[in-house]
């Protein structure tokens, strides 16, 4: 990608047929800090990792509870993400109101892209450069759902978008189709393990991570610092590998931004962009 | 030919009572658990008492409509306030929300006679009570709906402290047990059953301290 002259307005179809815009602001998710959900039977977990602009800072939040049942994390332009939460969990308190039940989460997502997508059609909006994993449960089980900027979402059994997210993508690859059985403690250590990998030979602690659960009988929660470094020391004292060197070698090139690599991804997901599906 | 008159009202009565007394480190909340409607009865098993944070309790006689409806206005806005500062309201806090929800709707109220108890800030009993537009003050103790009237006076002359101006000199009131409080409430509704036919069937009486909430519920006449 690079600029020409149909990226300038959301309402300016290429003539290759892309809203460039659009893709821009997915690029915009691909520069934001990683962040990865999986989820089993039972329980949805999501993880991110939480790097500060520097020592004297503290880092910005990027998992937010929504309901007791659901919660999301972001990756790309933190402040839109704030506001979608705040939306999300509006909709998730009206509809509880209304129905005295909790919002399914698919409806959930589907009216979140659909918000989206109103600013990809507007002369004068800009899509919202933030994608969100939202994690929930309701009466049909457990779901991880990606939304796009561009107004699309899809169901995954594990996935990691944010910078360096392909390196997590390929743990993910290689191990989800056990997820489904996964013990919830199992589900959390996949989690730490597919964060470890896009920190690329960075140490794995507490406080560059941050983890939150959902799960039958347990209310969404973000876990505490000191429970998340007992977990990690758990699995660095064993000696304990996640993926083997050499895909994490490979990953190295991952996701570097400026190119549009069209990383085709496994089974489970598609690329962001173009935005044909 | 006289003028029509409106023979519809959009409230009813639903009649009951409630009681809160506050003491040093514990609030008492209670209330009957008959629902009316004018000389019938609807049912003898209703809760008129909510929970609408980890140390505020609400009770509320009057039409439970609009007083259902109220609840649900303030549980919604309690989660918000969750969201926005990752913690409960305070009783203090909730007391004023309840007082602001009120008044939104001065010029078509919620017929609801409320009264709050719970744990302030420092972990002492309070209470506040209310009228059905908002008005409120924290009080050491009261009681609202159909056996106010007759609740109230009793309460005054068992909890209210002596005037200073009294000769000879009459100490404060000494504090109140949990225990003696929980005693006092359930001769208040056993009093109230026995005048007031809006009142009766159980008492539904909940405690918070600082070990948290209990309920528990005392039997009454059914007549």
């Amino acid at each position: 990608m690079f600029r020409n002259q149909y990226d300038t307005d959301v309402t300016t179809w290429s003539p290759a047929g892309r809203l460039f815009q659009v893709e821009y602001a997915m690029e915009a998710v691909k520069q934001g800090s990683a962040a990865i959900g999986l989820r089993s039977k039972t329980h949805v977990v999501l993880a991110c990792v939480n790097k500060s602009n520097s020592e004297l800072s503290s880092h910005q939040r990027k998992i937010f509870k929504v309901d007791d049942h659901i919660g999301v994390a972001i990756a790309g332009l933190t402040a839109d993400g704030r506001v979608l939460s705040r939306y999300m969990r509006s909709e998730c308190i009206n509809y509880g109101y209304t129905y005295e039940s909790p919002l399914p989460v698919g409806r959930l997502v589907v009216q979140l892209a659909d918000k989206a997508q109103v600013c990809t059609q507007r002369s004068w909006k800009r899509p919202y450069g933030v994608g969100l994993l939202v994690a929930g449960l309701d009466e049909s089980g457990a779901h991880l759902y990606y939304n796009c900027p561009s107004g699309n979402y899809f169901e995954y059994q594990a996935f990691a978008i944010g910078s360096r997210s392909q390196a997590a993508k390929t743990y993910l690859e290689r191990k989800f189709e056990n997820f489904t059985g996964s013990s919830r403690d199992e589900l959390i250590k996949d989690a730490l393990f597919a964060i470890r990998e896009t920190l690329q030979g960075e140490k794995l602690t507490s406080t560059v991570c941050t983890v939150a659960v959902v799960g039958v009988g347990e209310a969404f929660n973000i876990l505490d610092q000191a429970t998340v470094q007992a977990l990690i020391n758990e699995f660095e004292i064993s000696g304990e590998e996640g993926p083997t060197n050499e895909s994490v070698a490979e990953e190295a090139g991952g996701e570097s931004g400026g190119a549009a690599t069209e990383e085709g991804g496994a089974a489970t997901e598609q690329e962001t962009a173009p935005m044909d599906i | 030919m006289p003028k029509e008159q409106a023979n519809w009202s959009p409230y009813d009565n639903n009649g009951g009572t409630c009681v809160a007394i506050a003491g040093a480190d514990y609030c008492v909340i209670a209330a009957d658990t008959r629902m009316s409607t004018g000389y019938s009865i609807l049912t003898r098993d209703y809760s008129k008492i909510c929970k609408l944070a980890d140390k505020s309790v609400m009770a509320s006689s009057g039409f439970q409509a609009d007083v259902k409806a109220l609840q649900k206005v303030l549980a919604s806005r309690h989660l918000i306030y969750q969201h926005q500062h990752n913690k409960q309201m305070s009783c203090p806090a909730m007391a004023q929300l309840l007082s602001n929800t009120l008044y939104y709707k001065r010029f078509f109220p919620y017929y609801a006679f409320n009264v709050l108890g719970g744990l302030d800030s420092e972990g002492k009993g309070c209470v506040f009570t209310y009228d059905a537009v908002g008005s409120y003050e924290r009080v050491g103790y009261s009681a609202q709906g159909s056996g106010a009237t007759l609740i109230t006076p009793f309460l005054d002359n068992q909890l209210k402290s002596p005037s200073p101006l009294l000769l000879p000199a009459k100490d404060a009131v000494t504090p109140l047990s949990e225990t003696e409080a929980i005693d006092l409430v359930k001769t208040c509704f056993s009093s109230a059953t026995e005048r007031d036919i809006y009142t009766g069937d159980k008492v539904e009486i909940v405690v918070l301290n600082a070990d948290g909430i209990r309920r528990e519920y005392e039997e009454l006449r059914r007549d």
